[in-house]
């Protein structure tokens, strides 16, 4: 038992944490992430070259990382910066392409930039609701309809999109140049995309892709729960020196009793989710992967709300105007319960593994 | 980064479990299995069984006779106690009285004392809390005056668990009642037998006699029995509280629980179909064993700072907290998995399993019972304090 990062990973969370004070202060956060392209291209690259990337993927697919704890210790740096650039798709596309033995440099490098594409306007969490079918056309393949909420989906060279073919889930590759995208910005900045396709040429990746995109979506919601874990740090600290300087009635209200039990209680919580992020990233990749994901995004879910929502009460008006840095922070924390399964969605998948 | 146990700890591990494999008797964890109060034979005679092996006093150094074990190995062995549903060690002596003397106790204390401990010899008990000292626990009024070789004690103690079958108790006294109300206290060693002393058992919510209120009226104690300084009693009553908090998070209880709560659900019927496939009952138990599976992490990264740091931070104080938030939750739904049929009471029997050994009995009054674990050991509203305190630095 040892619950110390190994050097490597030491290292990289220094590295990258402390480009992202000196680079991406949350005042170049908020000037990028919330207008077109809703990240900041320049930084992208450097982070690129940082290799952010290459520490996301196995070294038998050309990367330098790959595992639970890689990816736990890249994105809990871009959770605590509150880094609006597109790691999570490249993130995903990568486990995608890797599962399917196609190249990954060109993502690794920034030379292709691709954008998984499986949820759909009335279905965001499951792959059984997945509804696109392929159709064949001579040697290649026609997909219509319409893939929602394509997270960096704005500035994709490629879209990986889940389409049925053949009774079973698959994986098709979608140039960007041969689709509508209609890209718009988040509500907690950052960008996504509507791809919208008609009879658009498709080329098959992977044919029997279910396996494939669970374990992108398993990796993904690790990733969101280690940026959580980063970003509720962040709001914590805020309001506990928010506690410590804010007087009314003559001290700091820090003194007053009510304030200090809610704060111990999002101690602990932070604390426990940062446990479950620990278990769920040894167990990425195993046989109890997808359940241990999903106790921690369900834990996540909760905390993060809690955290959101009493960091933004513990503080009063201040934290609702937009300067007020919390405020970002506060929604980053509640929306990204929504994404890949919310906190019900995963405690029902949790419920399910009950029954024997 | 690695969350399982070094080979060296996987090898004590088998080794732990395969020693209660064979020297756990059947009737001592049947009894722990049934859920209700064990008698003082039993826990006399699973004292005894660990002590022949040099596992009883597991938190003392080889120097005292205990196994010299780090707070991992103490962690693995509880740990495989509740799986092999070992009776808890009666605390008082062995983790509360025996570590305070070995700190602060003089030498002839350490020499009559620790050794009758480890035997059996004597039964001890705590006399902490009063009925106007509960959290506040510097404000008791217990006096003790010296007069001579003696202190003349009168006062009161309450919630004096396990008591009833004590031959003594440690006591804090007011020996200075002019001081400020933490330097006027002292650690005191009293034999129950002394005349003045009269025990009343509480009977207790669920109707079970687990504590007591201890009566002092012009007790003499000779002053050998001050342990440490006189009105230094609150450093020794600090340093009990937060020296031995390995297991503070109960995780092995409430495994136990847990199981419990899927055997039991798995067997009720609800609609035609098992209690556990209910979508709100399967929610609330999956919920709660996401928190039992991060608690499981969080004991372990504060074992692992304990390790490494020596001692245990205040930061333990989250383990006490949610530990029991966790453990009571637990109790709440192995009550409701029964419903009114957690109602009846009386002995389990092997023709009604529903209320038996093999199954979970005694679930309603262990869910009343267990509510006294989020007052006791300083409640959890105190465990806010102490975090806000060395956490938070409010």
């Amino acid at each position: 038992m040892d619950f110390t990062p190994s050097d490597t990973r030491q290292m990289l969370a220094d590295s990258l944490t402390r480009y992202l004070a000196d680079q991406y202060p949350v005042e170049h956060r908020n000037a990028v992430a919330y207008d077109a392209p809703f990240h900041d291209a320049s930084k992208w690259q450097e982070l690129v070259e940082l290799g952010v990337l290459h520490a996301l993927v196995p070294e038998e697919a050309g990367g330098f990382g790959g595992a639970g704890f890689d990816i736990t210790t890249v994105f809990q740096a871009l959770g605590t910066a509150l880094c609006p650039e597109p790691v999570l798709p490249a993130l995903m596309a990568a486990r995608l392409l890797a599962a399917a033995s196609q190249d990954v440099t060109a993502l690794m490098e920034g030379g292709a930039t691709y954008a998984p594409a499986w949820a759909e306007v009335d279905a965001p969490y499951q792959l059984q609701d997945i509804a696109m079918e392929a159709r064949v056309a001579g040697d290649g393949y026609l997909l219509s309809g319409r893939k929602a909420l394509v997270y960096g989906g704005q500035i994709a060279t490629h879209f990986l999109v889940a389409a049925r073919l053949n009774g079973q889930l698959a994986l098709f590759d979608v140039k960007a140049q041969d689709a509508d995208v209609q890209g718009y910005g988040l509500i907690d900045g950052g960008g996504a995309a509507e791809l919208l396709l008609d009879q658009t040429p498709a080329t098959l990746v992977l044919a029997d892709a279910e396996d494939a995109w669970e374990q992108a979506l398993n990796a993904g919601a690790l990733a969101l729960c280690a940026e959580a874990v980063g970003a509720m740090q962040v709001a914590y600290d805020t309001t506990l020196d928010y506690l410590k300087q804010r007087k009314q009635f003559g001290v700091p209200i820090g003194k007053f009793q009510v304030l200090q039990h809610r704060t111990v209680d999002l101690l602990m919580e932070i604390e426990q989710a940062r446990s479950i992020t620990i278990k769920a990233a040894a167990e990425l990749g195993g046989p109890q992967s997808g359940r241990y994901v999903s106790m921690a995004k369900h834990l996540i879910g909760r905390a993060a709300r809690q955290v959101a929502e009493e960091a933004i009460q513990m503080h009063g008006g201040i934290a609702m105007t937009w300067e007020y840095p919390l405020s970002h922070y506060a929604k980053r924390l509640t929306m990204l319960d929504a994404q890949l399964g919310d906190t019900d969605e995963h405690l029902s998948r949790v419920a399910a593994t009950l029954i024997a | 980064m690695e969350l399982s146990y070094t080979p060296e700890e996987q090898a004590f591990q088998a080794e732990v479990r395969a020693y209660l494999a064979e020297h756990l008797p059947d009737h001592i964890s049947s009894a722990v299995r049934a859920g209700g109060e064990l008698s003082k034979a039993i826990m006399e005679e699973w004292h005894a069984i660990l002590q022949r092996r040099g596992w009883l006093a597991t938190t003392w150094p080889e120097a005292f006779g205990g196994p010299g074990w780090s707070p991992v190995e103490r962690h693995i062995f509880e740990e495989e106690c509740c799986r092999a549903y070992a009776p808890r060690i009666v605390p008082f002596g062995i983790n509360m009285l025996g570590p305070v003397l070995q700190k602060f106790g003089s030498k002839a204390q350490q020499d009559h004392y620790l050794p009758r401990i480890l035997d059996g010899t004597d039964w001890w008990c705590q006399g902490y809390s009063e009925p106007g000292a509960g959290s506040d626990l510097a404000s008791l009024k217990t006096r003790a005056v010296r007069d001579g070789g003696h202190y003349i004690i009168n006062g009161q103690k309450t919630w004096t668990t396990l008591g009833q079958h004590a031959d003594w108790i440690f006591c804090l006294c007011r020996t200075d009642p002019e001081a400020k109300p933490q330097a006027g206290i002292s650690f005191i060693l009293v034999d129950l037998n002394t005349p003045g002393i009269e025990m009343r058992p509480i009977k207790l919510i669920e109707g079970g006699h687990e504590v007591n209120e201890v009566f002092f009226t012009d007790v003499k104690v000779p002053v050998e029995n001050l342990v440490g300084e006189e009105n230094k009693g609150w450093t020794i009553a600090k340093y009990l509280l937060t020296h031995e908090r390995t297991g503070i998070a109960g995780v092995g209880f409430s495994i136990q629980a847990l199981e419990e709560v899927k055997a039991l659900a798995t067997k009720m019927r609800r609609g035609g179909r098992p209690l556990i496939e209910d979508p709100l009952f399967s929610a609330r138990l999956a919920k709660v064993e996401i928190d039992l599976e991060a608690m499981k992490i969080t004991n372990l990264r504060m074992l692992f700072q304990a390790q490494k740091q020596g001692a245990p931070g205040p930061e333990t104080s989250i383990l006490k907290i949610k530990g029991t938030l966790i453990n009571q939750e637990l109790r709440d739904l192995a009550r409701r998995a029964l419903g009114p049929l957690a109602a009846p009471t009386g002995i389990a029997t092997e023709s009604n399993l529903m209320f038996g050994p093999s199954d979970t009995g005694n679930n309603a009054a262990r869910y009343f019972n267990n509510r006294k674990t989020s007052i006791f050991g300083g409640s959890n509203e105190i465990q806010r304090n102490i975090l806000t305190k060395t956490m938070l630095e409010l």
